[in-house]
């Protein structure tokens, strides 16, 4: 009756073999790195970049361990900090040659020092969070009336723009807070302007309403459409973040988003909070110019004569020279949206750019006068502009217009996303911040590693002394516990924080419980005559029911803890969550399998080694069995 | 080894009252000092800036107090953090200056004192954030209780989950009780400790009740007074040692794992202390005074054969 069918057994290796590949990695420590990351918006790590990494190393005499690429940065590990040190400086000579204006990012960074192997089989190391490895974390809070503000103010404008082409006299348009309101001379002038809005703004809803001689129309923005807004702007924001912390330099940035209107922003190995500060505050601003296509300009542009006066020279993105007039004719501000797409005619990739009614009305008399001339779109970040695109105008440009001829797809959306970048959606605060220095994060790691270990030792030899055998099976699954803990955890790419930890060593207590539970019943079916076999079997078999008790109200209070819990909570709450599941496995189904390897084979069990068990005899004496 | 040798059942029960009044005193005093003194919260929940400041001697807080009050802070807290050489200053948010001008301004006030002063870390809270903290800390606990009640009510009944919940919400209770009495640091971990205690010392009832319930089918001649005693003799064995292997990882936290895990594993200890007790003597009794019955948790016709009713029960129940 003690016997596990050959699947169950499979199942159990199985699981301890994955188990143990991906727990693996976080065993190897971690080896010094040399990282390059894209430090513009407008540079891209790839393949190509790649090789001159490897060959300036080559160069240099310097060998990598491992040269790993992935999105959107490359890493090559060495062996002594030395060789990370020399590296970084070939390398940031081979990739930067202006330090005032460097295309990629050459950070120091740590990368796990496990086998090619196991990184192959995308096993890697938990991910250390910040209280573990020191570095700035922030709480941005992203003011989502101001970018309602902004959108309402945006639509009166519009709203103003459109009655005056459609020739609605008499009216006036005014922001009142997240609403616009339209006064109107005539009710038929109401009318048309409510017919109006409900085809050309589908955002917004009007309710109208008539005092003395007014008629008053006032359009509010849909809920939904606010909603989509705010989604909008908070993912626009962390686009922006993102673009902006590349330049920091910083290996392995987090930028979360967390409830409805925060981003996280952690940097690890950052201590100059200041300074971090500054980058995530600074704008980026986009500008059109037209291109500056006297003969003098264009002598300039191609054989780098003299600049024109009142013309710039400014570098696009391949290093071509564009002269670009100084006058701007809109800005980013004006600038609503910014998407990709595919020309339904030429079936080309396209971005479709929508203007606010100002930038609108600009585009157009701009492109009346400029017909089959050049309009630059540049990017400016850190006062230094760059030319994002320069397309002729081959029409009358209005509200919506698109850009589109020799891209790719993904230039296409490269360029939506530089344009649209060039603003922050809605403007932010930080509310909370937090630095960890890289001492105070070592000192962290290291306690929170006794606590486990000498707690798991402390366990261990009680169950052992106390439950013999038993004691031992409990303290193997225990082991096991633990390690899947950690493979789940790697597996997941979990962020690993010192609650987390304290969670970690909190599981093993909970997960004993389970064992402790199975050992008491088994000695208690031993205590009422029972054979030894029978008694593991309805030891195990009647624990079970009361072990998944409790490990579902423990769960209740885990998951609450996730629901409701931020930051250091939610450290918690995820291994003390992952931790009840994976010791149902190991406390109940893997400790059985060790119980009946060993036991089950035995036909004529004479005993089972569980310790004292201890029964009280009727008239008062007590036995002691000690087998 | 074996350290419960107990001969016959231990009549718990008639005691119910005088541990009652006990737990009802307790209770009552935790109440009245988390009223009165209030808790200490940490800087997450009242917002704030906390600094972190390294010397390389044993610093003297006294020295450290002054150079910091000399800078305009009325109500600044000044104290050792894990070693005697690292020193925790919590300062008020302060209008018209930023966190950045704060810390640095503490900074160059510190080391004019003493030149090996080294910041090792800062933390500030905008106060916007404490006030969801609060708020999301309470829903998180109304969530486990209702969790919890409904889960028992469906298992058992719904006597049993209410007196479960009580008794654990009473342990709850005692723990921001010694929070309030001792002024100790109120933080997102000890609440996290104090949710984490709500979950697991629920277990314990659950494994009484569980008991009982099977002791009420097995034998049918005893009063619900002696089947609770019963069970309660029965399963103390296993209280005690899970309970306390749980606190031997406990104690390695408070022990080892420093200043951050200090108040952490302080709240489990005195949680897991206080499990033992609301589970073995609150709870069962809370039950006995609300009548729990045979009938409330044997439903249907009544089993013929003495001992296990067979797997066909619904009501069967785990036994341990």
């Amino acid at each position: 009756m003690n016997r596990y069918p050959v699947w169950k057994y499979t199942i159990i290796v199985i699981v301890l073999l994955v188990g143990l590949i991906y727990a693996l990695p976080n065993f190897f420590g971690e080896a010094p790195a040399v990282q390059v990351s894209a430090a513009k918006t407008t540079v891209k790590v790839d393949a190509a970049t790649q090789t001159r990494v490897e060959e300036a190393l080559k160069a240099a005499g310097l060998t990598p361990d491992l040269v790993t690429l992935d999105a959107g940065s490359l890493r090559a590990r060495f062996t002594t900090t030395d060789d990370q040190l020399k590296a970084r400086d070939v390398v940031q000579r081979a990739l930067v040659p202006d330090a005032s204006d460097p295309p990629y990012t050459v950070a120091l960074n740590l990368l796990s020092r496990s086998p090619k192997w196991l990184t192959s089989l995308h096993a890697f190391p938990m991910y250390l969070g910040l209280d573990l490895r020191g570095g700035v974390d922030f709480l941005l809070q992203v003011d989502m009336k101001g970018a309602i503000d902004k959108k309402a103010e945006s639509f009166a404008s519009d709203l103003r723009t459109t009655f005056r082409d459609k020739s609605i006299r008499g009216t006036q348009v005014s922001r009142n807070g997240q609403t616009v309101e339209v006064t109107f001379r005539d009710a038929a002038s109401l009318e048309t302007a409510k017919r109006l809005i409900v085809d050309q703004f589908p955002d917004l809803s009007t309710t109208d309403t008539q005092d003395g001689t007014n008629w008053r129309l006032t359009a509010t923005i849909k809920p939904e459409a606010a909603r989509r807004l705010q989604d909008a702007a908070l993912k626009q924001n962390i686009t922006t973040l993102h673009n902006r912390i590349n330049e920091l330099g910083v290996a392995e940035p987090v930028i979360q988003q967390q409830g409805l209107d925060r981003i996280v922003v952690q940097l690890p190995g950052v201590q100059d909070t200041a300074k971090a500060k500054e980058i995530l505050g600074r704008t980026a601003t986009l500008e059109m110019r037209m291109v500056d296509e006297s003969a003098e300009g264009r002598a300039a542009e191609l054989s780098g004569a003299p600049v024109p006066f009142g013309s710039e020279k400014f570098l696009d993105r391949g290093g071509r020279p564009v002269i670009v007039k100084k006058q701007v004719l809109v800005t980013g501000e004006n600038l609503t949206d910014a998407q990709p797409g595919f020309d339904q005619q030429s079936n080309q990739p396209k971005v479709d750019l929508t203007m606010d009614a100002k930038g609108g009305r600009i585009m157009r008399d701009v492109s009346r006068e400029n017909y089959k001339k050049r309009m630059a779109m540049l990017i400016f970040e850190k006062g230094k502009g760059e030319v994002l695109t320069a397309p002729s105008i081959n029409g009358e440009l209005g509200n919506r217009f698109q850009v589109s001829g020799s891209m790719t797809v993904a230039e296409a959306s490269d360029l939506a996303l530089l344009l649209r970048a060039g603003s922050l959606a809605a403007p932010m605060e930080i509310i909370q911040e937090r630095t960890i220095g890289p001492t105070l994060g070592a000192d962290n790691i290291e306690k929170g590693f006794k606590s486990v270990m000498y707690g798991f030792l402390a366990i261990m030899v009680f169950m052992c002394a106390y439950y013999a055998l038993f004691g031992l099976f409990s303290s193997i699954a225990l082991a096991v516990n633990l390690m899947l803990l950690v493979a789940i955890l790697s597996m997941l790419q979990a962020t690993l924080t010192l609650p987390g930890i304290a969670a970690m060593a909190l599981a093993i207590g909970v997960a004993i419980d389970s064992n402790v539970l199975i050992n008491e019943r088994v000695r208690e079916e031993l205590r009422n005559g029972a054979s030894p076999q029978a008694a593991i079997h309805a030891g195990y078999d009647r624990a079970w029911g009361t072990i998944l008790d409790s490990n579902v109200t423990t769960l209740i209070a885990g998951i609450a803890l996730l629901a409701f819990g931020s930051g250091p909570v939610r450290g918690f709450a995820v291994v003390h969550c992952i931790g009840i599941v994976t010791s149902m496995f190991s406390a109940v189904f893997f400790s059985r399998g060790l119980v009946n390897f060993w036991y089950g084979q035995k036909k004529k069990l004479k005993s089972v080694s569980i310790g004292t068990v201890w029964r009280p005899k009727t008239d008062g004496t007590a036995v002691v069995d000690t087998k | 080894m074996e350290f419960f040798r107990i001969h016959k059942t231990i009549p718990f029960m008639r005691h119910a009252l005088v541990l009652n009044i006990i737990s009802f005193a307790t209770f009552a005093l935790a109440l009245f000092f988390l009223f009165h003194r209030g808790l200490h919260l940490s800087v997450e929940f009242t917002g704030g800036t906390v600094m972190e400041v390294a010397y390389e001697q044993s610093a003297d807080i006294g020295k450290v107090r002054e150079a910091v009050t000399k800078l305009g802070y009325p109500e600044v807290q000044v104290q050792n953090y894990g070693t005697s050489r690292d020193v925790q200053i919590r300062l008020p948010t302060q209008k018209g200056m930023s966190s950045d001008q704060q810390s640095a301004q503490v900074m160059q006030a510190l080391k004019s004192v003493d030149p090996s002063a080294t910041q090792r870390g800062i933390e500030v809270v905008g106060p916007q954030v404490g006030d969801e903290l609060t708020s999301n800390g309470i829903k998180a606990l109304a969530m486990v209780v209702i969790g919890i009640m409904i889960y028992l009510a469906f298992r058992f009944e719904w006597k049993f989950a209410l007196s479960t919940v009580l008794a654990n919400l009473h342990d709850v209770v005692i723990i921001l009780g010694f929070f309030a009495f001792f002024q100790w640091e109120f933080s997102l971990a000890v609440l996290a400790a104090v949710l984490a205690v709500l979950g697991y010392s629920v277990n314990e009832s659950v494994v009484i009740f569980d008991r009982v319930r099977e002791n009420f089918r097995r034998y049918r001649k005893m009063t619900t007074t002696e089947v609770i005693d019963n069970a309660i003799t029965s399963t103390i064995s296993r209280t005690i040692i899970t309970h306390g292997s749980t606190q031997l990882v406990v104690l390695s936290m408070f022990f080892f794992g420093g200043p951050t895990l200090h108040y952490f594993a302080l709240a489990l200890t005195i949680g897991i202390c206080f499990g033992i007790y609301s589970s073995c003597f609150v709870a069962a009794a809370i039950a006995m005074w609300l009548g729990v019955k045979r009938e409330d948790l044997i439903k249907g016709p009544p089993v013929k054969r003495d001992g296990d009713s067979g797997g066909d029960d619904p009501n069967a129940g785990a036994v341990v």
